[in-house]
């Protein structure tokens, strides 16, 4: 647990240095937020919506989506650990790769969620409803398992990669198909048939569900059965993360 | 029990061979380099000692514990300075200390006081406080030295721990790892291709070469054993010496453009012989100057080869401008 604590304090103190990279992965989901929820707003009637407008419905999605690109991004971020040479100092150290890799996942989802609290400070000063003290804790809950599974899939990418080179391969056919697929932006039930599927397998659509429930009261998906879904998920990916960064060499 | 005790460690990439069955044992103590080219497998042999790499076959012992059966062992006992730096530039010094004894367990009261002492030792006091981006290449590498020691491992790897440093840096460092060394009885593998490192530093060296040792020994054995010492008088009556001197420790005398050139056995121990022959009435000595064997000798005449140095310094400069990439 120290070990685990040591690389987490270490993720902490390198994310609230670098102001640059927390102003500037909130770029992009401030930019959906503002540009679709305002642009869209007047234009989009939600389908079956009891209530709720498009930015209300947005919200969720744009702060799964803050927890999700800032996961992945700190968990692929044991590559430059790797080209700097400072990934050698952890693994000849006397701690278990397993220590190394739950650490890292700490690290990454804890900033993570951050990320994702600023979004959702945000979206309540321009003007979504204040939900119940329950509902931002099952947002949170949401938000820190979403972090969690997709720090661990960033190092398991990463575990895999020899160099930044693939990073935006990985982006773009990785992680947008994720976020696109996760009925962040639209209800899943109005997509075509042949999608829904594909939006059943992915994790984050339980977690942007989940986080919707705790925020607007109701979701597409029950509840429980996105908390069973996400937990199941993440818990896949920590192993398959565990064991790729196991063979993993410098 | 040795310190480090190896034998027919190998180590192969496919059809390449990087270590050939390597054999050597280390003193509890002792200094021992491991001198070659770039390439010739001397960062390999550390990954293996250092529980980085697995061997592909033979067996080492480091304080005692076997590389392969008790990895955790192993790192426990040793501190390792890698050849490409392995802080954490975003850290200052004193983070990246501190991050260290806490992956080495050390409890807290013990860390600080430790981070404080090796700190003080490699002078980093007055900066422990700054991000180590703003460090220059040799403050570093003192960083890197301090913190391989902060566990106090009873066995130090300096993989090439000079390497792009100026030379008064050089100096500076060479000091502190004597010291250390005879303070605190630290036993020190270092891996060099600079000749004058080893010979300055090291009690034993193991030249290696291709994967393989081709001599092992003291410095000044491996270099008694490539051959003789050389004398250059240069003196107005150059010719009259050369015909005129001998001597049963002069293996020979020839004269050029001026210049007596003698070759002979210790040449510090005759050089007042030789002064007393033609230092007197009826020669004129101009200079006189003596030039030792140097490892570099010692290398050609093992490896029939030059130590491929402008390859060496093509990678130095690549190795230094890496870690100031941002």
């Amino acid at each position: 647990m120290d070990i685990v604590y040591t690389l987490w304090l270490r993720s902490m103190k390198r994310y609230l240095r670098s102001k640059s990279r927390i102003v500037g992965s909130l770029g992009m989901p401030i930019f959906f937020l503002l540009a679709l929820g305002f642009g869209l707003n007047e234009v989009v009637q939600l389908p079956g919506s009891t209530g709720e407008n498009y930015l209300q419905f947005l919200v969720p999605g744009i702060i799964a989506m803050a927890v999700l690109f800032t996961s992945v991004f700190s968990g692929i971020m044991i590559i430059w650990d790797k080209q700097f040479g400072f990934l050698k100092e952890t693994l000849v150290a006397p701690v278990s790769r397993l220590e190394i890799m739950l650490g890292q996942t700490a690290g990454g989802a804890t900033t993570a969620v951050i990320q994702g609290a600023f979004i959702l400070v945000l979206s309540l000063l321009i003007g979504i409803s204040i939900p119940t003290i329950q509902g931002f804790l099952i947002a949170f809950l949401f938000m820190t398992l979403i972090g969690i599974c997709f720090a661990a899939f960033g190092i398991a990418i990463a575990s895999k990669m020899e160099d930044m080179h693939g990073f935006q391969l990985i982006m773009n056919f990785v992680i947008f198909p994720i976020f696109g697929l996760s009925g962040a932006l639209f209800p899943i039930a109005s997509l075509p048939e042949w999608v829904i599927p594909l939006t059943l397998i992915n994790p984050l659509t339980y977690g942007v569900e989940g986080i919707r429930y705790g925020l607007l009261g109701t979701s597409a998906i029950h509840p429980l059965v996105c908390l069973a879904a996400l937990g199941a998920s993440t818990v896949v990916m920590i192993v398959v993360g565990a064991f790729l960064f196991r063979k993993a060499s410098v | 029990m040795a310190a480090v005790l190896v034998d027919k460690l190998t180590k192969r990439f496919g059809d390449l061979t990087a270590v050939d069955a390597i054999s050597f044992e280390i003193e509890k103590g002792e200094i021992f380099g491991l001198l070659g080219p770039n390439g010739a497998g001397k960062t390999t042999a550390i990954s293996m000692l250092s529980t980085l790499l697995l061997p592909t076959s033979g067996r080492a012992l480091v304080n005692g514990i076997d590389i392969q059966k008790d990895q955790d062992g192993v790192r426990k006992a040793i501190g390792v300075v890698f050849q490409d730096q392995s802080l954490d530039e975003e850290l200052t010094a004193w983070e990246n200390m501190d991050f260290h004894g806490r992956l080495y367990r050390i409890p807290k009261a013990i860390r600080e006081e430790r981070i404080r002492a090796m700190l003080r030792l490699v002078e980093l006091e007055d900066r422990q406080g700054s991000l180590v981006k703003t460090y220059s290449g040799g403050m570093r590498r003192r960083l890197e030295i301090a913190r391989g020691l902060l566990h106090e491992p009873s066995v130090l790897f300096l993989d090439e721990p000079t390497l792009g440093l100026d030379p008064q840096t050089r100096n500076h460092l060479w000091e502190y790892i004597q010291n250390l060394n005879r303070r605190k009885g630290i036993t020190i593998i270092l891996t060099t291709h600079y000749m004058d490192e080893a010979d300055r530093l090291c009690d034993r060296i193991a030249i290696i070469d291709r994967g393989r040792i081709v001599a092992m020994d003291t410095p000044a054995n491996l270099k008694s054993r490539v051959g003789e010492d050389v004398v250059y008088i240069t003196s107005p009556d150059a010719g009259r010496i050369t015909d005129e001197i001998t001597a049963p420790w002069i293996m020979g005398a020839e004269q050029y453009d001026g210049q007596v050139i003698i070759r002979l056995q210790s040449a510090e121990d005759h050089l007042l012989e030789l002064l007393r022959m033609f230092g007197g009435d009826g020669y004129t000595i101009t200079s006189i100057s003596i030039r030792k064997p140097t490892l570099e000798d010692v290398f050609l005449h093992y490896t029939g080869r030059e130590m491929r140095q402008e390859e060496a310094g093509a990678l130095d400069r690549m190795r230094m401008m890496m870690p100031r990439r941002n």
